[in-house]
């Protein structure tokens, strides 16, 4: 066994010193004799490094990835380009064996990182503050309605749009289940935005939460529906992308109070779904009600600048029951991978990145727009990906041609929407070519046409 | 020695002009930003990020790296977060093609490999529990705890009982009762006794019909298994309660003793403390929950299910409480926890917890000589001394303690917490510290008791910084930098 450390020698020594025969007299004495395992446990047996690598590179190898395929799938996770610069610096050990900075001395550098963090999301979002992070995207968009809902205690009511993420929307579903309140949803409309959203907000709306770009790549009408929100007394939460700000306007600027995207897509590795990083930031006077770890500026004692965890009081670890959240940890580790992606890029980085998906997202919807088998479900403005109907109505064989032919092609969309069975989400970041693109649409264009759905039949369902 | 320039913050670093990015030149034809997104949308200018060169960020961050004391570099024995050595094959393994890149929607049949290890990781925490419905989606111990409290809610609406109302320990971490709250309950705090366990009397008089579940820490947060298990989960059950059992301690009883066994209806793992997973700064960790088999539909989904020799993300439980997140979970975690129990076997993981044993009492035995240890004779994994008869006849307080054994080159155990004792210093060697090291802190701990007051009273001397302000960073907090600060 690889990480033991006690010879014989110490252990004796160590008994010795105790007073005990052995450990096993030392659990006898706490851990009564009817709830002692009678037997050992049934894992197997262990494996040496070797071993272990052997059979975990063939379990590996065994699974397609961006690596073997060209990934054109998004919806909330996306094959954007990590600089070798992040994975080295996030590899030190200082910075990925050590904990929550409860011991500020020596954790300077971690707090450091964290108020940085904090500033540059401050600085992409144009709202006033952020904390040091949040599980993932969906989890930060529930975190923002709780606090909503804890802000407007009492409102009741929350409204969102149909394009939100679904997963997104189905945790806060979960959440909003055992506590006293409502979600309305807006239904999505024919052009891919939400509906209906602001005739939906009444007096006992406590937020609305949106997405823009949505789930679907489109962009909605925030400022419109962040006046209505606001003229109604209610909160606006935005799910934003953080690459999308390159381009577009910032959900402060917009009239966003709360903030919240999953913030994978800067410098943060797919991993099948995680972990990933909860980003959330919010205007100044909600900071209280702010849930997660904060770091602040503050001197000590020779009055030398430095960093603290703050605001304290709003957690679980002094308040109990009262505290905002029941949250302890936080991202710090993708916190940090995302600053360091952040700092690479600078303001210009950023634009170009942003220009390049908006782009090639362009180029690939006009090439999709023009082929014979396919038509891209919405007319108007798109970000990085956009919504692909199969005419032939075949989805899964289409998709399931183009993994053939070397690519991950999109994702299909009837799980959450039904009525688009016969659509795929495709995603254009900047690391994809106009060549990839172009055979990504004719090896799609050519992908069999199954017999059901020559009738007209979705199949795949 | 320090590089005092690359402790600058970043922003104070930036030059306008300097960039170290650079994109290959756009492939596709141009079109006006204008003609694809409408004018009201699009940004004047990219957001104020700071602009540098790379040598810049990765001096900075490099430099700051030195800042941290870490696992990799120091003795950590901070109770109840199990600091243990993470092992490097497990980063190797974990960054892997074929894992770290594959997206989470990826199809089925395109990621055989991975699912099979995430099945065979749930049959192992089933294993380990004693608990066979196993969710891995969860993405923290608090998270762990929160969806399994939503699960317990599920069960009794659909019991059709109304028992909101949650007990937690008085020695029960903080997220306990917040994650009861969360989870629409009402919570009621049971009282400890003399020997620091669970006050039997106290529990009784407090269930009835209304008892939904109580969330006990077991060993607990003392480090003390508590003797009346069987006694403490029959009252529950008697009373048709639940019995939540916080994970945080499970690398006391690996293969020594399960929580299904002894009375645990829904549990959590931590596996970032009880299967090495790097602690990352404060995360992720993650936060897999276990449960006995009749609330096993109600269980977050998707789970991993295994027909005939393929496996599949199993979305139709209908009676489900749904997604607590988005995607599957925290898989880069879970695999490392995978790669751990593994490299370990059942043998091997019962040895983890009998040197995590063997540590905290050899530790126990060289500090209770100038500590208090107030309750029990052996611990498990971890004790609780207190620093309060130190701060009477010496006036050195827990945090003092704290403060000095950084000079020393140790990071300080958990201090203030748990509540129950006064100055209470939590030590949590784990098995991966030799009697070398723990000889060293028991050593420096002795001498730090022997030290002028005032030299402890202003430790840490040898760190960049010493005591800060905290009282000044939450009365006018400053949470970014801005060009005038």
């Amino acid at each position: 066994m690889a990480y033991f450390f006690h010879t014989d020698e110490d252990r004796r020594q160590m008994l010795a010193a105790i007073g005990a025969d052995s450990v096993e007299a030392i659990i006898d004495a706490q851990v009564p004799a009817e709830v002692r395992m009678n037997r050992p446990l049934e894992l197997g047996p262990a494996a040496s490094e070797i071993e272990l690598e052997r059979e975990v590179r063939r379990l590996a190898a065994a699974n397609l990835s961006p690596a073997s395929h060209v990934c054109f799938l998004g919806g909330g996770a996306y094959d954007h380009f990590v600089p070798a610069a992040v994975d080295a610096i996030a590899s030190r050990g200082e910075f990925y064996t050590s904990y929550t900075p409860y011991q500020a001395e020596v954790s300077q550098g971690n707090l450091q990182v964290m108020f940085e963090y904090e500033t540059l999301v401050a600085q992409l979002t144009g709202l006033d503050v952020s904390n040091a992070s949040l599980y993932d995207g969906g989890s930060a968009a529930v975190e923002a309605v709780l606090m909503a809902l804890a802000i407007t205690s009492d409102r009741s009511r929350v409204v969102t749009a149909g394009t939100v993420h679904p997963e997104y929307r189905q945790a806060l579903a979960t959440y909003l289940e055992e506590i006293d309140a409502e979600v309305v949803t807006a239904e999505v409309g024919p052009d891919g935005t939400a509906a209906d959203l602001i005739s939906r907000i009444d007096e006992q709306t406590s937020c609305v939460l949106i997405q823009h770009p949505n789930f679907f790549g489109r962009l909605e009408q925030v400022e419109q529906i962040a006046e209505a929100a606001h003229a109604a007394g209610a909160l606006l939460i935005q799910v934003f992308d953080p690459v999308s700000l390159g381009v577009l306007r910032r959900p402060g600027e917009l009239g966003a109070d709360i903030a919240v995207a999953e913030g994978q897509g800067i410098g943060n590795p797919l991993a099948f779904g995680g972990p990933y990083l909860g980003i959330m930031a919010c205007r100044q006077e909600l900071v209280r009600r702010l849930p997660g770890r904060i770091a602040g500026q503050t001197t000590d004692r020779r009055g030398k600048r430095c960093w603290v965890l703050t605001l304290q009081t709003r957690e679980q670890h002094i308040r109990r029951e009262k505290a905002t959240s029941n949250i302890c940890s936080n991202q710090t580790l993708l916190a940090l991978r995302s600053t360091i992606h952040l700092a690479l890029l600078g303001p210009e980085g950023l634009r170009e990145t942003a220009e390049q998906c908006l782009q090639k997202a362009a180029y690939a919807r006009r090439q999709f727009a023009a082929s014979e088998r396919f038509e891209v479900l919405h007319e108007s403005a798109t970000f990085k990906e956009f919504v692909v109907r199969d005419t032939s109505g075949d989805v899964a064989g289409a998709l399931r041609h183009a993994t053939e032919a070397g690519f991950l092609a999109g994702v299909p969309l009837e799980r959450w929407y039904p009525e688009l069975a016969d659509c795929f989400l495709v995603a254009v970041t900047e690391r994809r070519t106009r060549s990839e693109i172009d055979s990504l649409v004719s090896t799609l264009s050519s992908a069999p046409r199954s017999l059901a759905s020559a009738s007209g039949v979705a199949a795949g369902a | 020695m320090r590089n005092q320039q690359h402790t600058k913050l970043l922003f104070e670093l930036s030059r306008p002009g300097r960039r170290a990015h650079r994109l290959p030149p756009l492939d596709v034809p141009a079109e006006p930003l204008e003609s694809l997104l409408p004018s009201e949308a699009l940004a004047d200018a990219p957001p104020p990020l700071p602009e540098l060169a790379e040598g810049d960020v990765v001096r900075h961050f490099t430099n700051l790296s030195t800042l941290n004391m870490s696992v990799d570099t120091h003795f950590y024995p901070l109770g109840s977060c199990t600091m243990k050595y993470n092992p490097k094959r497990n980063e190797r393994l974990a960054s892997l093609s074929g894992l770290v890149d594959v997206h989470p929607l990826q199809e089925d049949a395109s990621i055989q490999g991975l699912l099979q290890m995430l099945f065979e990781l749930q049959q192992m925490l089933a294993e380990i529990s004693g608990l066979p419905g196993v969710s891995l989606q969860p993405a923290a111990g608090a998270h762990g705890e929160l969806a399994a409290l939503m699960v317990a809610a599920a069960y009794f609406r659909r019991q059709g009982e109304d028992r909101p109302v949650v007990l937690t320990a008085d020695s029960a971490h903080g997220t306990n009762p917040a994650s009861a709250r969360m989870a629409g309950m009402q919570t009621n705090t049971v009282k400890s006794n003399r020997q620091g366990l669970v006050d039997l009397e106290d529990l009784k008089r407090q269930l009835d019909r209304r008892t939904g579940v109580f969330m006990l820490t077991n060993p607990n947060t003392l480090g003390l298994f508590d003797s009346q298990i069987l006694e403490i989960t029959r009252a529950v059950h008697d009373q048709g309660g639940l019995i939540y059992l916080d994970g945080a301690n499970m690398n006391a009883i690996l293969g020594i003793a399960r929580p299904g066994d002894f009375g645990a209806d829904l549990m959590h793992f931590n596996p970032h403390k009880t299967f090495s997973g790097p602690h990352g700064g404060g995360g992720p960790g993650a936060g897999p929950i276990c449960v006995r088999d009749f609330l096993t539909e109600f269980l977050p989904a998707p789970v991993v299910v295994k027909e005939d020799d393929a496996y599949r993300l199993d979305y139709d439980r209908p009676l489900s409480i749904g997604r607590v997140r988005s995607f599957f979970g925290n898989v880069g975690v879970l695999l490392r926890a995978y790669f751990y129990i593994r490299s370990h076997g059942g043998e091997g993981l019962r040895r983890v917890s009998e040197d995590a044993i063997l540590g905290a009492n050899y530790l126990r035995s060289r500090v209770q000589h100038i500590l208090d240890v107030p309750f029990g004779e052996f611990c498990m994994h971890e004790f609780v001394a207190s620093a309060s008869r130190l701060k009477k006849e010496r006036g050195l307080t827990a945090m003092d303690l704290a403060k000095r054994l950084l000079d020393y080159g140790f990071h300080a155990p958990t201090v203030y917490f748990p509540m129950i004792v006064p100055e209470s210093v939590m030590v949590e060697p784990t098995e991966t510290e030799s009697k070398e090291t723990l000889d060293a802190f028991a050593e420096a701990l002795f001498r730090i008791t022997d030290e002028a007051q005032d030299l402890v009273h202003e430790a840490p001397h040898s760190t960049r910084i010493s005591r800060p302000d905290e009282v000044q960073a939450a009365r006018k907090p400053i949470m970014r930098w801005t060009p005038e600060s």
